[in-house]
């Protein structure tokens, strides 16, 4: 029972992220364009503004508490800095 | 059964993270957009910590240099003075002295626009020698409005004891990480992440013990070592979503959710503002809540000694609750874009903790056995430090 179950999961991971590395690039066009990311590109609108400052404030809360990783935001951005 | 269901799960779990990092290599293969290397910039931050009997502070500094368009190195030196002791420590020893150093140098390389870093750290103190690695590789596609990145790390922990010299154990830690930043909105932007973290070998705190009822003792009770597995595997994942204000500012929000093979679950949540005054000065408030569920082999106080064969008794393993209260002030000066510096901002953070332990009494208190009062503290931690682009 167990067994199916995790193979009907295995399943559905391997069919949702074909395709979400797949159909959905070529059907979906991108809807923000480049001149529309003034927003964005903001300093106000990153999630990690201060590295410095960030990694000390996840090392002193990370210390004080049982949980750990995935700690602020994913990274990245709008790759416009 | 349930080992056996435990098992599966975390093979699942890892054919699912191989299986996705194949999906996101191809993807790296076929996609090729914009990528752009971290901004140059240099940090130097005074840090302190002040709570729970505890003074921890020091400096850290960060310095990023480009070489060409597709090279990017930084280097970081950090240091903790700690002085004092907290709860856990007074209740069995004395307060002490020491000081943490910790060196990290980096490489961002930019190939066929895919973004790739390597790190190195280490870090050092009379009684413990840490080091690690950690490879990460991101892209930016589907017209630059996604961001996908992955990593991972790998560290090795060499743990001794004050006035042992022939204490010395080992430790090893790797990480998995994945993340996806999506543009929802030309105001909107999302981020998903997800980590998994497994350790192997000495995982204690040498320094800390547990209590057990003996009713021989002065107190009723008396300590003795902690016995932790020597294994820990956990998974988190975040969602975090910033959005900007008609005018210009911005709020933002993050929830988390953490779980181990300890038992320890967890879940965080913060919610921020930032607000702007003319074009030099930033004000960001914020709030944060913690709370996690206790280790299934955490008790406050056992009722003998070694009663079983893992406990622990570290408040961080413990049901617990916390809430933070933070502001950050900035100044910024734009320079002209021929200066070599094209901009400075000087800031002050501070963020005011509040822990409340649910079972995790105050030993130093005068009461009988197991009707101590419940523990709770208060923390102040600090941030000055001026950043400069150039």
């Amino acid at each position: 029972m167990n067994s199916k179950h995790s193979r009907n999961i295995g399943m559905a991971a391997i069919v949702a992220s074909v395709l979400l590395t797949s159909g959905c690039q070529t059907t979906i066009e991108p809807w923000v364009k480049p001149y529309e990311r003034d927003n964005l590109a903001d300093p106000i609108m990153a999630m990690n503004r201060n590295p410095v400052s960030f990694s000390y404030t996840m090392h002193a809360f990370q210390a004080r508490e049982g949980a750990r990783g995935a700690e602020g935001g994913a990274g990245g951005g709008c790759g416009c800095n | 059964m349930r080992v056996q269901l435990r098992v599966t799960g975390l093979m699942l779990k890892r054919s699912l993270i191989i299986l996705i990092c194949i999906q996101v290599l191809l993807m790296f293969a076929v996609s090729a957009m914009a990528a752009v290397l971290p901004q140059e910039r240099a940090d130097v931050m005074y840090h302190s910590y002040e709570g729970d009997g505890m003074s921890i502070d020091g400096p850290s500094v960060l310095v990023r240099k480009q070489f060409g368009n597709k090279v990017s190195v930084s280097a970081n030196y950090y240091v903790d003075t700690i002085s004092g002791a907290s709860i856990d420590v007074l209740a069995t020893a004395s307060p002490y002295e020491e000081e943490r150093t910790e060196h990290s140098v980096g490489v961002d390389f930019l190939h066929n626009k895919t973004l790739m870093n390597l790190n190195f750290t280490s870090s050092s103190e009379n009684d413990f020698e840490a080091r690690s690695v950690h490879f990460g590789i991101s892209q930016d596609f589907f017209g630059d409005l996604t961001t996908l990145s992955m990593g991972y790390s790998k560290g090795w922990d060499e743990v001794g004891k004050r006035g042992d010299e022939n204490f010395l154990e080992e430790a090893e830690r790797q990480q998995f990480q994945l993340g996806l930043t999506q543009v929802l909105t030309k105001n909107m932007i999302m981020g998903l992440t997800f980590e998994n973290i497994s350790d192997e070998g000495y995982l204690n705190n040498p320094y800390r013990a547990v209590r057990f009822v003996d009713p021989t003792a002065e107190r009723g009770f008396r300590f003795e070592t902690e016995v932790y597995p020597n294994t820990r595997t956990s998974n988190a994942a975040a969602i975090n979503v910033n959005y900007y204000l008609p005018y210009r500012a911005s709020v933002y929000g993050e929830a988390r959710i953490f779980s181990d093979t300890w038992g320890i679950d967890a879940t965080s949540y913060k919610l921020g503002y930032i607000h702007t005054f003319g074009d030099n000065w930033l004000l960001d408030l914020r709030v944060r809540v913690y709370e996690q569920d206790s280790a299934d082999f955490y008790q406050d106080l056992f009722a003998r000694s070694a009663e079983f064969n893992f406990r622990a008794r570290d408040k961080e393993m413990s049901t617990f609750s916390n809430v933070s209260l933070g502001l950050s002030l900035t100044y910024e000066h734009k320079f002209s874009q021929s200066s070599w510096i094209k901009k400075v901002t000087a800031n002050y953070e501070l963020d005011h903790l509040r822990f409340q332990y649910d079972d995790f009494r105050n030993v130093l208190a005068d009461a009988p056995v197991g009707e101590e009062p419940l523990f709770e503290f208060s923390a102040n931690v600090t941030r000055i430090f001026v950043s400069a682009w150039y």
